[in-house]
């Protein structure tokens, strides 16, 4: 698998580390609603097909990059930047 | 139908194989069942075999979306062992094992269970006390282990890089002497079998599209075989469970699927004798009956439902079992395949009513869904026919994350691609 | 008779003779012989065992295919087991020795498993072996005993124990065009990629390029068709946008087009040069990839086919145009396509006789029938062998009359004499490659093979991969894929000339003879056509089950030749179709990989190491090193004749009555910088770090998402924007990740910078009551008195000139300062810490004095921060701020991490003056045989030079409510018992007046 990174180009997956799931949204800092809390921390899509994911590129720029990828064929649809600034920060 | 003994193979060479039956039937799905088992593999198969055998329960149908045993049951290294740290797994696995001693008997199916012994290298002074710590507590709760020196290491498996020299010397070794391998499509026919002849019917390629649901209680599951209607039906899908469980409208669980790749080397004569496990990394292997060197290592670490793993991961591997036995080398990678992982948030499975009303679920086996087979039938039937868990199964709920109850063997937290 | 060398012909180098070894016999070849042709050539018919049967077999193949002739290699003093005779280019002073045999390859013992044929067909171990429900051998003893014996008269070669004195090599590549395969179609797509511009790799399996044009016979251009095919070679060598790898198996297609090679750079030469590999990994990244991967012929399964003298009829062919073999004195072929005909006239040609072409079609072509008349024969067409009879060789055959639209046979069998049987059942693409990238084979009924489907990742196929076979094909499509992949249409441009025409190579739909006798499928796992039938006769039909079941297509070959057969019986079998039988996954590696190959350079160099910058002085100064996770720290620095115990209780004894230093150089260190900086630390420690003043240093806590502690450590604040985290040194990555994650993802409108600095800091503590009269003596351009550097304080200055940093804390209870100095300087700085102590005895102290110290004073590690443990389970509940959220606080209060019976932090100490042990539990009651239930764990334990008793740290049920009450310890794996008494793990110092003096 080549992830295309922003900001190195595309490089192998073995620079990268996986981060998980990219569509939960934790709760507010001070948020004190369990139910959230639980939902963010325990539970994902999983899905079969499509999935936005996080890597890292923890060889490389060490940015946080949002990865569509297909999780049936590991096909890679897009990749950009997880912090908007980053492009800027890591150049 | 026969028992399979020496007795009917002799009978049947004398006459050219020819009346051999079939190991199980292929009936076509009935319109409805008491209970319906989602998922043909190991799990699944016990599981209606013990419903048959244990509760009396025949009217079952399991159901395959490909051919019997085509998940995981017929990828995995083949390790079976008891040898765990947390109370709850001990007694869980330890089930398990007690049952895996008689299996070949209670199937009337050679599972080739082989208790040649598994031994766990540990590397350094924090890793010996952390390993030892899991082998008192097995040896409290009536399980085997047994501490090696690494003389004692050297001598049982010979090859194995004991050097002081070594990058990360072996400093001594948990050993569980009734630990050892089986054959793994053996456990899938064998159950298969076994659960037809008490009248389960086992229906391969017939994929579960949809549920049947009254309210929300759970009547009956939509099929690419028709629909099928059951008063309960059990889900023990592993690696699938987030697919089949969005057909039943849940949307996000605790699990994550991750392809895991396993390795077999070409086949030589008698190499190592027991299952080994490298501590400075992580590898774990064996030789098959047919000389294979069996050997697998860590999940690729990203969401996949494909079969199929990628390079990195395979160098990783390649790499570890060199460090482990450098004569290894030499030897011939003969092929390579990956399974699809149900990780867990801890690291547990979870065997469960619910989450619907009508439904029983069984997954986030990670790594290590094969060992626990018999048990994970047996609790699971349990919970099914009695509509409340079996003691070992107990801790194992969907709840657990709700109070705080996680069972973590590893202690990484809610990291799945790290249990 | 016996295969023999034709007197001239072949592509091998006849003046130059090559000695080697066959089992101890000394015999020779030439150069450009592969193993299997040598021994050919010498007469040896005879060169492996099966697995299960151990039937005598001969090679039957030429290529990566061969089932049979399986040698173990010695050399450079190790065995190198199953390597195929077909693939060993043999170079002066090669040794090979048979397999699976014993006593020896001609008389083995294992061929007894013969005589049971029927009793151990497909899956017999399913169904005996079990033993009995009583007794001494109930359970899982009687299998283990039989396992014994089973798993010896197993397994192919042999390995031994010494270690591979090899070295492997790993490249990564990058191109525009990956060619795999060097044949015609491959060769004429690299020309056309690389002519526009592409930057091409050609990867071929053998040692030369042209595959089958080395020994086709044919003509291109009016030349030789191997002579052009080297002159295409050397055009494509000279060229700089082309790299040519011969002896090169692309083994792997994975995601992204990346793909995975194996090159043999030093297998066909005695020795490999020093600094050399003896094979390179190569890791290819290519934007297209052309798959000219061929195709392999597969055999007909009839009884008896697996006689010594029985090989493939393209491999006679090969073996004869290529190395000047002849497979025999009377060769006969059996065929149901032309191909067959072609290996025949090519035997003739040759200077060998064919004494029958066995047809399976009532009718032929013309061109087989002039290609018959060409071999000296009229072939019988209509007929059938039914089977074989061997001494040992083959001595004759059995033909019969076969009707292959119906699949019946009629007439009587009558004898063929003959030493020699060239059979082909028609082509298979490999496709292996494709199926690997995701793709699913697709049959044609027409051409009776699996055909390559859509791709499913960028790469175009070329050649008979494709299923079409001729040579002019292969040109044409070789270039248009080239062609393709530089992206560019497909070229009208008049290709090379062939001679002769190419004939068609659809083969008549029949794969299999029934009669009586085995007939084999798998010829390695010893498969034959009824173990497929009782698969079918038991319900293993789907192609998995049927695999699984019979083991057919699992042994070295993969497959390669019986795949297509096997699916044909059972699909037969069945009464259904081959594509509606299915047809297996190809799973890498395509042929077998040295597995050190894959490990590469990290083959003896599993992981990088780290060591401090201080590291030779701990060595020089005769520390004992220890691995702490890829770091290499001093575990004590023993004296002459000192145990381990004994050294870290001087040094620790030390500590506490003067002075002692320890490189904590290790520890991870994270530069937090910005506006936000405090912001942020007080999002990820559980206490507060925004009120911490400029020049102190606090210590801090965090948590994981889910309540759980993470890790602990110092951060100091060197400005009101600038702080100086530390970890943990086994968390330092995991740490740094963490924070990364927080600030790119969670909360990407904080303006915090963080720069991994433990690398760039050596760092070093002084311990003890004397430690600040040792800074005293050499620290210049700062006091470091109690009112300048305060507990927690932190202050600059110089020692012998390079600037240090210096903050005052302490882990082992004791005055202590942590002086940190830019890495370089690390061993200046540490030296003059020790001449500057000199007069206090400063003693260096290593990871066990550095654990008794914290076990003394109940300081947690990561024995205790296991991943299971919370703040308060270690009593640290008065760092979780009750003003903040923090991360892990949504979580912690969940009602079983609160409970009060979970296992938390104690103190213990041993009350029979022995020692305790990491990892022993703890029991309430019971004896050393009957342990009882376990209420705990020693996660730590030392002798304690300050408590003079063996003390400990644990983890216990309940925690403080059972101090000052007894338990006994519990160690039955090191068969330790004893009584203990459980107190408060601030074992020493409670209110730490030491480190505050």
């Amino acid at each position: 698998m080549l992830i295309d990174c922003p900001h190195c180009g595309p490089r192998d997956l073995a620079e990268f580390s996986y981060q998980g799931d990219a569509t939960r949204t934790r709760p507010d800092l001070a948020s004190t609603d369990t139910k959230a809390w639980l939902d963010y921390v325990y539970h994902r899509p999983n899905p079969a097909g499509r999935h936005r994911e996080f890597w890292q590129h923890a060889g490389g720029c060490r940015a946080h990059l949002v990865v569509e990828r297909d999780t049936l064929t590991h096909e890679i649809f897009t990749v950009s930047f997880a912090r908007k600034t980053s492009g800027g920060d890591a150049a | 139908m026969a028992e399979y003994s020496a007795l009917s193979l002799l009978k049947n060479a004398l006459s050219g194989n020819r009346d051999w039956k079939p190991a199980w039937r292929k009936p076509d799905p009935k319109p409805s069942y008491d209970v319906i088992v989602i998922g043909g593999g190991g799990h699944g198969l016990a599981t209606a075999y013990y419903l048959a055998a244990e509760h009396g329960i025949t009217n079952v149908a399991v159901l395959e979306k490909g051919w019997l045993g085509s998940g995981n049951i017929g990828r995995n290294t083949t390790i079976v062992r008891s040898n765990y740290l947390l109370p709850e797994s001990l007694r869980f696995y330890e089930f398990s094992m007690k049952l895996w001693e008689n299996l070949s008997h209670e199937l009337n199916y050679n599972v080739m269970f082989s208790q040649r012994g598994v031994l766990n290298l540990a590397h350094s002074p924090g890793q010996a006390d952390a390993f030892i710590r899991r082998g008192n507590a097995m040896r409290h709760s009536g399980v085997d282990a047994e501490w090696l020196t690494p003389q004692q290491i050297a001598r049982k498996v010979p090859g194995l890089d004991t050097s002081k020299s070594a990058r990360f010397p072996v400093v001594g070794g948990l050993l569980q002497p009734r630990a050892g391998t089986a054959r793994h499509d053996a456990i899938a026919w064998g159950y298969a079998r076994a659960a037809d002849r008490r009248g389960v019917d086992l229906i391969e390629n017939c994929e579960v599209t949809g549920f049947l649901r009254t309210g929300d209680q759970i009547t009956g599951v939509s099929t690419t075989r028709g629909e099928i209607r059951a008063k309960k039906v059990a889900l023990a899908v592993a690696g699938s469970t987030s697919r089949v469980l969005q057909r039943a409208g849940i949307e996000r669980f605790p699990i994550e699927s991750h392809v895991l790749q396993a390795f077999v080397s070409e086949a030589i004569k008698p190499f190592v004798d027991c299952v080994v496990t490298f501590g400075a990394g992580h590898l774990y292997m064996s030789q098959s009956d047919k000389g294979g060197l069996v050997f697998g290592g860590s999940l690729d670490f990203y969401n996949s439902y494909a079969q199929r793993g990628n390079l990195p991961t395979v160098e990783d591997v390649m790499s570890e079992i060199c460090a482990m036995f450098p004569s290894v080398a030499r030897l011939r990678l003969l092929r390579s395949w990956g399974g699809v992982m149900d990780m867990s948030m801890d690291g547990s499975p979870i065997i469960t009513r619910g989450p619907l009303p009508g439904l029983y679920l069984n997954c986030g086996w990670c790594y290590g869904g094969f060992k626990a087979t018999p048990a994970s039938g047996y609790s699971f039937a349990w919970t099914i026919a009695k509509d409340e868990p079996h003691a070992i199964n107990a801790p194992f709920t969907l709840s657990r994350f709700e109070r705080g109850a996680a069972i973590d063997e590893t202690g990484h937290g809610p990291i799945p691609k790290l249990h | 008779m016996s295969p023999r060398r034709s007197t001239s012909g072949g592509l091998i180098d006849r003046t130059r003779t090559v000695r080697f070894t066959f089992d101890g016999e000394n015999l020779s070849g030439h150069a450009g012989d592969t193993l299997a042709s040598a021994l050919l050539a010498n007469g040896v018919s005879l060169m492996g065992r099966s697995f299960k049967y151990h039937r005598p077999r001969g090679v039957f193949s030429a290529g990566v295919d061969e089932p049979n002739a399986l040698v173990t290699l010695l050399r450079g003093g190790v065995r190198e087991p199953n390597i195929p005779a077909t693939q060993i280019e043999i170079y002066d002073g090669l040794r090979a020795e048979s397999q699976n045999r014993f006593p020896s390859l001609a008389w083995d013992l294992g061929a007894v498993n013969q005589l049971g044929g029927r009793l151990i067909g497909a899956g017999f171990y399913y169904k005996t072996f079990m033993g009995p429900v009583i007794g001494p051998l109930k359970g899982t003893r009687f299998w283990m005993m039989c396992e014994h014996f089973i798993r010896r008269a197993a397994g192919l070669g042999r390995a031994d124990y010494e270690a591979d004195p090899s070295r492997y090599e790993r490249v990564n590549a990058f191109c525009d065009v990956l060619v795999v395969g060097g044949g015609i179609a491959g060769l004429m797509a690299a020309e056309a990629a690389a002519k526009a511009g592409k930057r091409v790799i050609l990867a071929e399996q053998e040692p030369v390029t042209g595959g089958f044009a080395r020994w086709s016979g044919e003509t291109n251009e009016g030349k030789q068709a191997h002579e052009w095919a080297s002159n295409l070679t050397a055009r494509l060598a000279s060229l700089d946008n082309v790299r040519l790898l011969t002896r090169t198996a692309v083994w792997g297609y994975y995601d992204g087009n990346t793909l995975a090679a194996l090159e043999r750079v030093h297998d066909h030469v005695a020795r490999t040069p020093k600094g050399h590999p003896r094979q390179r990994h190569w890791t290819i990244r290519a934007t297209d990839v052309v798959l000219a991967t061929g195709a392999l012929e597969r055999p007909i399964v009839f009884p008896g086919n697996d006689r010594p003298g029985v090989m493939l009829a393209g491999a006679a062919r090969r073996y004869a145009a290529e190395f000047g073999i002849l497979p025999g004195n009377r060769t006969i072929f059996f065929t149901n396509n032309d191909s067959a005909y072609e290996a025949a006239a090519t035997i003739k040609r040759a200077g060998g006789h064919v004494a029958a072409i066995v047809d399976v079609r009532a009718r032929i072509s013309s061109a087989a029938s002039e290609l018959a008349t060409a071999a000296g024969v009229s072939p019988l067409t209509g007929h059938a062998i039914v089977g074989t009879k061997c001494g040992k060789t083959l001595s004759r055959v059995f033909v019969q009359a076969y009707d292959a639209a119906s699949g019946t046979l009629s007439g009587d069998a009558r004898p063929l004499e003959c030493d020699s049987l060239a059979v082909s059942g028609g082509w298979q693409p490999v496709l292996h490659l494709a199926s690997q990238a995701g793709a699913k084979p697709v049959w044609d009924e027409e051409k009776q093979a699996f055909l390559p489907p859509e791709p499913t990742q960028r790469w175009a196929g070329a050649g008979a991969f494709l299923g079409t076979f001729g040579t002019v094909d292969a040109l044409g499509s070789g270039r248009d894929a080239g062609l393709k992949c530089a992206g560019k249409r497909p070229s009208r441009g008049k290709l090379p000339e062939i001679a002769p025409e190419p004939l068609d190579l659809t083969p008549a739909p029949v794969l299999e003879i029934r009669g009586k006798g085995k007939a084999f499928v798998d010829f390695q796992h010893d498969v034959i056509a009824d173990d497929v039938r009782l698969a079918h006769r038991e319900g293993f039909v789907s192609v998995e089950h049927l695999k699984r079941y019979t083991t057919l297509g699992m042994a070295t070959d993969q497959g390669k030749t019986s795949n297509v057969p096997g699916l044909a019986i059972m699909a037969a079998a069945r009464g259904i179709t081959i594509p509606e039988a299915g047809t297996t996954r190809f799973r890498p590696p395509y042929s077998p990989v040295a597995i050190g190959a894959m490990a590469a350079e990290r083959y003896g160099d599993l992981k990088p190491e780290r060591y401090t910058p201080i590291h030779d002085w701990h060595v020089d100064h005769g520390a004992e090193m220890t691995p702490a996770g890829l770091w290499h720290r001093p575990l004590v620095y023993a004296a002459a004749g000192e145990t381990v115990e004994q050294a870290y209780i001087r040094e620790a004894a030390a500590v506490r009555r003067s002075v002692g230093i320890v490189d904590v150089s290790t520890l991870g260190k994270i530069a937090v910088k910005g506006p936000d900086a405090a912001t942020f630390l007080d999002r990820v420690y559980t206490n507060t770090f925004s009120t911490l003043k400029v020049g102190k240093a606090r210590y801090g806590l965090m948590l994981r998402e889910d309540g759980i502690a993470f890790d602990d450590g110092t951060t100091w604040r060197l400005g009101e924007t600038d702080f100086l985290m530390t970890t943990t040194t086994a968390n330092a990555g995991a740490v740094m990740q963490h924070l990364e994650y927080c600030l790119d993802i969670l909360w990407p409108e904080l303006k915090v910078h963080l720069t991994s600095v433990t690398d760039q800091w050596a760092g070093a503590a002084i311990a003890g009551p004397k430690a600040r009269a040792v800074l005293e003596r050499c620290v210049t351009g700062t006091r470091v008195d109690n009112e300048t550097l305060p507990f927690m304080g932190i202050v600059h200055g110089e020692i012998e000139g390079a600037p240090v940093m210096i903050c005052r804390l302490s882990f082992s209870g004791e005055l202590a300062y942590e002086v940190y100095c830019a890495a370089g300087y690390g061993t200046l700085i540490w030296e003059a810490l020790m001449e500057a102590g000199e007069p206090f005895d400063i003693t260096p102290y290593g990871m066990e004095a550095l654990g008794a110290l914290r076990i003394e004073k109940g300081h947690v590690t990561g024995a205790e921060i296991d991943g299971r443990t919370t703040a308060r389970d270690l009593y640290l509940d008065w760092m979780l701020s009750k003003k903040k959220p923090f991360i892990g606080s949504g979580l912690m209060d969940r009602p079983a991490l609160i409970d009060k019976n979970r296992l938390r932090l104690v103190g213990v100490i041993s009350l029979d003056g022995q020692k305790l042990g990491g990892g022993a539990h703890l029991v309430e009651r019971g004896t050393p045989d009957e342990p009882g239930e376990s209420i705990g764990h020693v996660t730590a334990f030392c002798y304690s030079p300050a408590l003079q008793k063996y003390i400990g740290l644990a983890l216990v049920r309940g925690g403080k409510a059972r101090h000052g009450t007894r338990a006994y310890l519990s160690d039955p794996l090191r068969k330790r018992f004893g009584q203990v008494e459980i107190v408060s793990h601030h074992l020493f110092d409670p209110d730490g007046e030491r480190m505050h003096g």
